[in-house]
């Protein structure tokens, strides 16, 4: 198929109709619109079922229903839509329900603004709801990689019965650039414990209320393996000129697109400058920081947010190499030139931490 | 690489033109990008969007520095004449301009976008007449990939006004300036 012109936010939806989303839960919110108005334009006509409910709180739990029926579901929200959503996530991830959450993120805390932000790194890779769980998420850096990474997410949510978020914001969403959806078919599984009528055998039960601690220890041991499960089958990553880099940047999404930028200025320059753009940001690909902090080498993390990323960056590090910080907040989205400004004190000016 | 800042007020097609110019880069198999600006506009209001034009992968989409700016209306200009770099393109409409430009470093080309629309029967193909007389002044991508995307871009209840639109392009980039 030839490329299209698309925003980050229609091809998240054709690529989840393609992946074969047929339920679609949402609410209104900045600047993810494009998403719902897509959905409801095309979804019913290509025979699935598209509602606007009333909250997110309600849709969430539309997914929830959705998901325990055995349909490939998604809903969609911007920053604190995904707040609301938080409980149901919970829900979700304990009944080993697969669904598609995506998170367009703009800049908070509290209603913020609704320009781009990075700020619900935590949020999405360290809780966000209640209790131990964890949700598989991925960070498309392109309009291309908010369709493949959605089809993905799919796949992968069946695979593991685990809710799967895509982490894009306020800029992969609203912008346009071309997109090509390749044909290819979604790898459905079949799911014995979905509720669909019990005709001819014994009612599937989906519950997460587990009173007894001796029942919900295990229960919990259960999801603790199968999360070690997906560390390690799942994990990816991008690695842009690291050999011979003295200094690594990570960055992901948005901000690895100005930081590729400011890598190729360092070069031109003969400035030895990679990047290393986690895609999956849980699992997040501790290895290849581990490997690169081989105790020559410096690290500059560029996010918009306040000091998420750098957390996850310095684990994996592990105090074998000096970890520097640039960000942009508030719906500011930093530049090539300001990270190369950086990048040039670090190396250059001998700037320490 | 070449970035663009198109901005007007809202309902003047300034999206549009930005989706006609990113397409056509496409089609040329160039890398492009397109962002608006988007938020609490409405119709009346500013409106702008920016397009990047590259060989290469594009890092930002966001334009801050731009190479040159289609202007459709007076605040635009007042916000954008500053940003464009030294010898940066200026293509705005004169119809809705009348001050006098204060950068001397530009190649400026005035161009009374609606007067022409008016005499080809339809205001709202000004849009057009500017985008015509930018694509002569630029050269960043062909008039022939305007045409092509237009099919495209515009959604298909317009499509009856698609000659209309070609025309205006054609008057636009034939205009003497």
């Amino acid at each position: 198929m030839a490329k299209v012109l698309m925003k980050g936010n229609e091809a998240i939806a054709e690529a989840a109709i393609r992946a074969g989303c047929r339920a679609f839960y949402g609410y209104p919110i900045t600047p993810q619109n494009e998403i719902p108005n897509y959905m409801a334009l095309h979804l019913p006509e290509r025979g699935g079922v598209y509602l606007q409910a009333e909250s997110e709180v309600s849709a969430i739990n539309m997914v929830y229903g959705a998901a325990g029926c055995g349909v490939r579901v998604m809903t969609s929200s911007s920053s604190p839509g995904i707040s609301l959503k938080a409980e149901g996530i919970s829900y979700i991830a304990a009944a080993e329900l697969p669904c598609v959450i995506v998170n367009v993120m703009r800049c908070g805390p509290g209603l913020g603004g609704i320009h781009p932000s990075q700020g619900d790194y935590f949020q999405a890779v360290k809780g966000g709801g209640h209790g131990d769980y964890r949700l598989i998420v991925l960070a498309p850096g392109s309009v291309q990689e908010m369709a493949d990474l959605t089809f993905e997410a799919f796949d992968l949510a069946d695979k593991w019965r685990n809710p799967v978020m895509v982490l894009a914001d306020g800029l992969l969403g609203q912008m346009m650039e071309p997109v090509e959806f390749i044909d290819r078919e979604p790898q459905m599984v079949p799911k014995p414990w979905a509720t669909t009528g019990a005709e001819g055998r014994k009612p599937n039960i989906i519950n997460t209320l587990d009173i007894v601690p001796e029942s919900l220890e295990k229960r919990n041991y259960a999801l603790a393996e199968k999360y070690a499960r997906i560390a390690d089958e799942e994990t990816r990553w991008q690695e842009y000129k690291i050999e011979d880099a003295d200094l690594i940047i990570a960055a992901y999404g948005t901000s690895a697109r100005a930081a590729r930028s400011a890598v190729d200025m360092a070069r031109e320059k003969g400035m030895r400058v990679g990047l290393i753009r986690p895609i999956s940001l849980w699992p997040f690909p501790s290895a290849p920081f581990a490997e690169a902090a081989d105790g020559t080498r410096q690290f500059l993390v560029v996010e918009m947010s306040m000091g998420q990323l750098i957390e996850d960056v310095r684990l994996a590090v592990n105090g074998r190499g000096v970890v520097h910080f640039i960000n942009r907040l508030g719906g500011m989205v930093p530049t090539p030139p300001e990270i190369y400004s950086k990048i040039e004190a670090i190396l250059q000016g001998g700037e320490v931490q | 690489m070449t970035e663009i800042i198109i901005a007007g007020f809202g309902g003047q097609g300034v999206l549009v033109m930005g989706q006609l110019l990113a397409y056509a880069g496409m089609l040329e198999s160039k890398e492009v990008t397109w962002y608006p600006s988007y938020g609490p506009e409405q119709r009346g209001g500013t409106c702008n969007c920016s397009v990047v034009i590259s060989e290469r992968e594009i890092g930002s989409p966001i334009v801050v520095e731009p190479d040159a700016a289609i202007i459709m209306n007076r605040p635009s200009l007042d916000r954008f004449e500053p940003m464009l770099k030294p010898g940066g393109i200026l293509v705005y409409n004169s119809t809705l301009i009348d001050r006098e430009l204060e950068r001397t470093d530009l190649r400026v080309i005035p161009v009374p976008a609606n007067e022409v629309a008016d005499e080809l029967g339809n205001t709202r193909i000004a849009n057009m007449v500017a985008l015509g007389a930018f694509l002569e002044a630029a050269k960043v991508v062909s008039p022939k990939s305007i045409v092509e995307s237009l099919s495209h871009v515009l959604s298909e209840r317009h499509h009856g006004l698609i000659p209309l639109n070609v025309q205006a392009l054609e008057r636009g980039r034939a205009y003497q300036y």
